[in-house]
């Protein structure tokens, strides 16, 4: 539990950082941010606004800040070539999934896994089902049940990243969540 | 010495090309190629809508063992055997080994005959006479070819055989997220005749014969699951065998077309299964942590071959499925997998990585050598004709999945560029 815990004190303040980086950098249309507060976006460009991360919101506050939890809004991680172990950069990702799935039993997601173009098809369906599992036995692990989540392999046939390099295998190698209901 | 050479096919056989989606390049031929000049066949008077003797030069320019003589380079064109001058054929750079003639005539029932006669140019004599009848004129003239191919080879000829294949196109080439567009097709093995079987905006993989040279089972992923299917390609009527959680994937007839062998994961992780197709009943075959998948049976029909990860990298394992005893089969690098054994059950044709390029490598299971046959990269899916002349595999070419072949001992390479999308996962059918 405080392994847990402690994890997720150090995913906010990896949060925290990534937010106010993103912060500096962007310029939304209509309004500045004030200096100490940071604006999230989401994915369809809505301002969520009253969602300031500040510290005091450290101790009990953590709940608001999952709502809007940006790494809820990576759906995707990442694998090693051949392999099917989860990688500590997509523990915050499956971190924030998991606590979502935890806090709206009305979720669902479909995990989907893949490989990249490299060894036999029927291998890579099978290496592409064990990274999907992966990736649920940790949503399962961090609070997630098994009833929200289903599994299914598409080895090396829906590519994203087109190219026959490895920065393109790279980006193949790689399980998504896809929210089937109540995404976030 | 290597003999390199892409051929552009004789311009007779071009023209007829517009509806065949492949196109055959030798892309390396033996060098002691025999040399045969297949002469225009004559016809009395009935039009003929297809060049008999350019199909017949392709078939067996393909096989890589013979050099057919371009027709430019012919000084007579008989089409009986009174109009033969061995020293016609006898020149160095206008000659050939061997002549064949042949003559077309339709008779009273609509059906062509051919006569054709095969000669010795050295031994100035004739080899030996036939006939063929048939309504297809190209199905006749691959049926002239496995005469000749078994005539002048002592093997059985294979060219009047078909293969399955799948397509791949993107909606849009640069975008993969625009969807994707599946086909699965039968054509003759030359590329020609190809029709549609199935076509899906999801995964179709995994296609391979029954014994019958008839059905073909296939994974197809429209339900939005994995499922395995059987269908007669001949009505394109479909059945759905399994749709269990999980995995549902490279489904593989027993030679006697009774059972089905496939992989599930529904127990956990991805094993073998046999299916009695009369009964449905299932069987589990492996029962191992690791993956296990790409069944293929040995010709007896007593063992299962398989891709296993169980000793640490994918490698080749036989099964025996009475004993259930288990022998591993390759020990060559740390990635063999897809395999398919020749019909005497001798040589193990598989994907073989080594320096991270995958190749199509074979191992003879008697001598216990390995050869790795193939020099491109991404080779995969190797299936072997049923004369066990050549494998035919997926590879890719400028950046495009193609279907290439290699005969078994490496010497010969032919490409079959497509004209669209990406092809892959051949699979050579059975003698029909």
């Amino acid at each position: 539990m405080s392994i847990v815990l402690n994890r997720k004190i150090k995913i906010m303040f990896a949060l925290i950082a990534s937010l106010a980086i993103a912060g500096c950098s962007s310029t939304p249309e209509d309004t500045t941010p004030p200096e100490d507060e940071t604006v999230i976006e989401t994915t369809d460009d809505t301002m969520v606004d009253e969602s300031s991360v500040e510290g005091g919101a450290m101790g009990e506050g953590y709940g608001a800040a999952e709502e809007v939890d940006p790494a809820l809004q990576n759906r995707v991680v990442y694998f090693d070539f051949d392999k099917a172990t989860v990688k500590p950069e997509a523990v915050a990702t499956l971190q924030a999934h998991a606590n979502y799935l935890s806090n709206t039993p009305g979720a669902r997601v479909r995990v989907e896994g893949h490989a990249d173009e490299r060894g036999t098809r029927e291998y890579n369906m099978a290496l592409g089902e064990r990274r999907a599992k992966a990736a649920v036995s940790f949503l399962v692990a961090n609070g997630a049940s098994v009833a929200q989540l289903e599994v299914i392999s598409y080895g090396e046939e829906r590519p994203v990243a087109l190219g026959h390099d490895d920065a393109s295998w790279a980006e193949n190698r790689r399980a998504e969540l896809k929210y089937t209901a109540e995404a976030p | 010495m290597k003999l390199l050479f892409v051929v552009g096919l004789l311009s007779a056989l071009l023209s007829h090309s517009a509806r065949a989606e492949l196109i055959i390049e030798i892309t390396e031929g033996i060098t002691n190629a025999t040399s045969i000049a297949i002469v225009p066949f004559g016809s009395s008077g009935a039009r003929v809508e297809e060049d008999l003797a350019a199909i017949v030069s392709a078939d067996l320019h393909r096989s890589g063992q013979f050099a057919p003589l371009d027709r430019s380079k012919m000084l007579s064109l008989p089409t009986d055997e009174s109009q033969v001058f061995y020293r016609d054929w006898q020149s160095k750079t206008n000659g050939a080994e061997y002549l064949v003639i042949g003559s077309l005539d339709r008779e009273a029932d609509g059906k062509f005959r051919v006569d054709y006669q095969l000669f010795d140019v050295y031994q100035q004599k004739s080899v030996k006479k036939w006939f063929a009848k048939g309504t297809d004129l190209r199905a006749l003239s691959h049926y002239i070819s496995d005469v000749l191919y078994k005539e002048l080879t002592g093997i059985r000829g294979a060219f009047s055989t078909k293969m399955v294949y799948v397509t791949m196109e993107y909606v849009n080439k640069n975008k993969a997220s625009a969807g994707q567009r599946y086909r699965l097709y039968v054509s003759d093995v030359d590329g020609y005749n190809e029709r549609v079987l199935l076509e899906s905006s999801e995964p179709i993989l995994s296609p391979s014969w029954a014994p019958n040279g008839r059905h073909i089972a296939y994974v197809s992923f429209k339900s939005t699951r994995p499922a395995i299917y059987i269908m007669d390609t001949l009505t394109k009527q479909e059945k759905k065998i399994t749709g269990f959680p999980g995995l549902n994937g490279a489904p593989r007839f027993s030679p006697d077309g009774r059972e089905l062998a496939m992989v599930l994961s529904k127990d956990g992780n991805p094993e073998i299964y046999i299916m009695n197709l009369s009964s449905g009943a299932l069987k589990r075959v492996t029962n191992h942590y690791s993956i296990d998948t790409e069944p293929a049976w040995t010709p007896d029909g007593e063992s299962i071959i398989f891709t296993s990860e169980r000793g640490g990298s994918p490698q080749i394992y036989k099964q025996h499925l009475d004993s259930g005893k288990v022998v591993r089969l390759t020990f060559d690098g740390s990635y063999n997998a897809r395999p398919e054994l020749t019909p005497d059950g001798r040589f193990l044709a598989m994907v073989h990585r080594s320096n991270g390029i995958f190749h199509i490598a074979v191992k003879d299971l008697v001598r216990g050598t390995f050869s790795v046959l193939t020099e491109t990269d991404l080779d995969e899916s190797p299936s072997i004709a049923p004369n066990a002349s050549m494998i035919i595999y997926a590879t890719t070419f400028e950046g495009r999945g193609v279907l290439a072949a290699v005969s078994l001992d490496g010497r010969v390479k032919v490409r079959l560029p497509s004209r669209i999308g990406n092809v892959r996962e051949p699979g050579w059918s059975p003698f029909l």
